[in-house]
């Protein structure tokens, strides 16, 4: 029974970081009683807009306009006042408290600890169907009835506008379509849903209206009953030209890293990645193409030693490195930007010269023997920051006072420091602003020339098409395709990331 | 860290100085509270200390300062190791037995009860340190743990082999070639310093070499500063984490020993508990800083050796100043953050507008 008046107007959204600028002139509308999908690679800002209509972080522009009242929210709190409730990806329950003692904690005021709230939780949970019973521990429920739990739970607060980050990332096939008959109900009942995901299958089953958000901004629109997945991959991924140039091939014989059959199981026996075989030669980028979370981190984490594989070879140069422990790996001349600088790449309250170190502990110029040779990491970092333009005040200063071009910038320069023979990079450009980014492109095209082997991981196709001199894309730990990016289109590529036939 | 600047040091400098501003009015409150005067509670413990209990403030500064090294190799390491107080319990107790049995006279039998201390406090925190990376045990729970084990072993030891005298037991007397004289700066009914006070400057001295100038010390920064960064650095956790555990329990064997070679002579009665726990509070007062808990330890054994006069000028309970080092601990954590995130945000802002005037120069 959708009203008139819109659930959720957002207009003109900026967000900026230092050095970054995570939204700009996004718009949405949610009308009332629909679900309405956000969708949009990792990166494309959806997070932080999220994070804005939930309060958690404040606008620098634009207005937020909720039941057709502009509204300010400067916290969650005043997000669930206003009738907005999220349940994130990873879930905030307490495993050794019952499915009523989650539910009513932080909110007693509701409707007591007592028998008002377990009425009021099995009204919740017979309406919607969402099978609750208040007094089982939440340790005994599964995935799909925790985030049920969590969805009661915004409910309970008295929301009417829910927003799901990626819901369908934990659950299995059948889990999905579970959730889609409790959304719909949640619609019926007049609440409105913000779907956020990159599963273009899901989306169009489950959305009314689906916006696209790319680099920060929206893209454009969709209604799911005429939109096919080949347009919203146009639309997520950009059918610009490509950007950074495609050179002529440096490519040479000599083969640096070879996989070979590899094959990485989970606890549970589930296969991760599987079967996996590439060769990477000296001057050539080998790109890898996936929609996040079909096995990319998994794939470099197994290259850099930090996951074994059950089955297969890694080989670099003649030598096999199946086993070999993540620093042997990075002495013998791996560099490694990873995709999560922040955690991966730096230590953010050290100073610059000490992130120097990060990963070359055992390496001149930042080791002498057994000691830590300050001088020569100092000189080291100056280089650094003079060749790759890190923008700083000095090698003294803290890396997160950087903003993430720059702390990315130190990390390209860091990782190239030393000859490596391979490089992988992981989403080397992403969250970094335009400046940063083709000077990064570069730095990667010139040591291509110079003889060295890459394998590039991103989510920017235009970036895979523009540095890459083969392009595998990988889904649920497979290569479904092999591509030459100078006769590939985005459109091509986003078909085959997302299940499609491949080319 | 190298920049000298008077802002930085000042902002250092803020978080204690506000700490302990802030424990001495909740005491004062408290004083006031029961009804006592904290007018003469402050002035007898700010009253010169005479000369014995100055010498007794440097013993224990000494002593409080090798605890709060040893629970600051594990802070460093993000580990929270509890169970100094078992460790130095039970290596406190090998070394009495070994030095006490004389299988080795005079400075050599001072230098192997060292070994004998540290080996022992390393086993014993290594213990702790296995169950972690074999089992995935948390370290807290287990030091808990083993620290109770420790005292109830030592105490069947001593029961069933230590020395019966009167109504006390404890290990054989250290023959007197191997009891170290000290430094009387007094006269000689003060009091010594403990010869072996001398292990607090080298565990000092030691601690800032290892964490500041080594391999090792960067992975154990590293480590504790992001447990992820370091894995992708090339660092094995597991060993990172065993390694520091032991390193953490072989410096906190070393807690006790100026005491045994200097007054004690022997393990028993005279054993000083509670030092490890005092440790635990001096690393976070100290921010795990080689000076910063210099200075805690100094604050620590002031109050608690100062807060005996209490008793003969005052009404007021030397309980008390266990409030005003509470207090200090408590405060100390909760403001260094609050000052970080505030010298975090004017570092960030200092960088953007250092930045923004380089564009305008050059636009």
């Amino acid at each position: 029974m959708p009203s008139d008046v819109d659930a959720v107007q957002l207009r003109g959204i900026g967000k900026r970081f230092p050095g970054v600028i995570a939204n700009h002139d996004v718009d949405v509308t949610i009308r009332s009683g629909t679900v309405h999908a956000l969708i949009g690679e990792n990166g494309a800002g959806k997070s932080t807009l999220m994070k804005i209509l939930y309060g958690v972080q404040r606008p620098d522009d634009g207005t937020i306009t909720i039941e057709g009242k502009d509204v300010v929210l400067k916290s969650p709190t005043e997000a669930i006042d206003a009738g907005v409730g999220m349940v994130f990806q990873h879930f905030m329950l307490a495993d050794n408290l019952t499915v009523l003692e989650n539910m009513v904690l932080g909110a007693e005021k509701l409707h007591g600890i007592g028998d008002a709230a377990r009425t009021e939780i099995r009204r919740i949970s017979d309406r919607f169907g969402f099978d609750l019973d208040p007094d089982v521990l939440v340790e005994k429920l599964g995935v799909a009835a925790r985030q049920r739990l969590e969805i009661a739970k915004v409910l309970y607060r008295g929301a009417r506008i829910i927003i799901l980050d990626e819901p369908t990332a934990v659950l299995v096939p059948q889990e999905v379509e579970a959730l889609f008959v409790n959304l719909r109900e949640l619609k019926d009942a007049g609440n409105s849903v913000l779907f956020i995901s990159h599963k273009l299958d899901e989306v169009l089953a489950i959305a009314d209206d689906i916006t696209v958000m790319r680099r920060g901004t929206t893209v454009g629109t969709a209604d799911s009953h005429t939109a096919t997945k080949r347009q919203l991959a146009e639309l997520m991924v950009g059918s610009e030209l490509p950007s950074p140039e495609t050179e002529e091939s440096t490519v040479t014989d000599t083969v640096e890293l070879s996989l070979d059959g590899v094959t990485l199981t989970d606890e549970f026996g589930r296969n991760l990645l599987t079967d996996l075989s590439l060769k990477i030669r000296r001057g050539e980028v080998l790109g890898i193409a996936g929609v996040e979370g079909n096995g990319q981190s998994e794939l470099v984490e197994t290259i850099m030693g930090m996951r074994i594989p059950s089955a297969g070879t890694i080989k670099l140069g003649d030598q096999d490195v199946t086993h070999w422990h993540t620093r042997q790996l990075r002495e013998a001349g791996i560099g490694y930007i990873p995709e999560d600088r922040h955690r991966h790449g730096l230590l953010l309250d050290a100073p610059l010269w000490e992130n120097r170190i990060l990963g070359h502990q055992t390496r001149p110029p930042s080791a002498k023997g057994m000691w830590i040779n300050r001088k020569g990491a100092r000189q080291d970092t100056e280089r650094i920051v003079a060749d790759y333009d890190v923008r700083a005040p000095g090698i003294d200063t803290p890396a997160r006072a950087l903003s993430g071009g720059n702390q990315q910038k130190l990390i390209v320069g860091r990782e190239m420091s030393g000859d490596p023979v391979l490089l992988i990079a992981s989403h080397p450009t992403r969250g970094v602003d335009v400046g940063a980014q083709a000077a990064i492109w570069d730095h990667i095209k010139r040591a291509r020339r110079a003889g060295l082997a890459v394998l590039l991981i991103s989510a920017d196709l235009d970036e895979l098409i523009g540095l890459s001199d083969t392009i595998q894309v990988i889904l649920r730990g497979r290569f479904v395709g092999t591509f030459e990016p100078s006769k590939v289109t985005p459109q091509d590529l986003g078909t085959a990331m997302t299940g499609g036939e491949a080319a | 860290m190298t920049s000298f600047n008077p802002k930085t040091i000042g902002l250092a400098l803020l978080a204690p100085a506000i700490a302990i501003i802030l424990s001495i009015l909740v005491t004062t409150a408290v004083i006031a509270a029961v009804g006592s005067s904290p007018g003469e509670f402050w002035s007898t413990m700010f009253e010169m200390p005479k000369p014995r209990l100055r010498v007794d403030i440097v013993n224990q500064t000494a002593m409080i300062y090798i605890a709060a090294v040893a629970a600051a190799i594990g802070f460093r390491m993000g580990l929270f190791n509890i169970g100094l107080e078992g460790q130095y319990t039970i290596a406190s107790f090998a070394a009495a037995s070994f030095a006490g049995a004389a299988y080795l006279g005079g400075f050599a039998n001072v230098a192997a009860s060292i070994i004998v201390a540290m080996v022992v406090g390393a086993a014993w925190s290594g213990i702790a340190g296995i169950l972690k990376t074999t089992r995935g045990v948390s370290e807290v729970i287990s030091t808990i743990m083993l620290n109770a084990i420790a005292v109830t072993l030592v105490g069947y030891f001593l029961n069933n082999y230590g020395v019966k005298e009167g109504n006390t037991v404890h290990t054989k007397n250290l023959e007197p070639g191997s009891t170290l004289g000290g430094f009387a700066p007094f006269e000689d009914r003060d009091g010594e310093i403990w010869a072996l006070s001398i292990i607090a400057v080298l565990v000092g001295v030691g601690f800032w070499v290892l964490l500041n100038k080594t391999r090792f010390g960067y992975d154990l920064r590293a480590s504790g500063q992001s447990e992820s960064a370091a894995l992708a650095s090339g660092i094995n956790p597991k060993r990172m984490i065993l390694v520091s555990m032991m390193l953490s329990g072989a410096v906190a064997g070393l807690i006790w020993l100026p005491a045994l070679f200097g007054g004690a002579r022997n393990y028993g009665t005279s054993f000083q508990v509670g030092l490890g726990f005092l440790g635990i509070a001096v690393a976070l007062l100290g921010r795990n800083r080689p000076l910063g808990m210099l200075f805690g330890a100094l604050l620590f054994a002031f109050l608690s050796v100062k807060s005996n006069d209490l008793t003969f000028s005052t009404d007021v309970s030397p309980s008390i100043v266990q409030i005003t080092q509470g207090v200090a601990v408590l405060a100390v954590v909760v403001t260094y953050e609050v000052v970080r995130r505030w010298r975090t945000r004017l570092e960030q802002r200092a960088v953007s507008r250092e930045l923004a005037e380089a564009r305008e120069a050059t636009a």
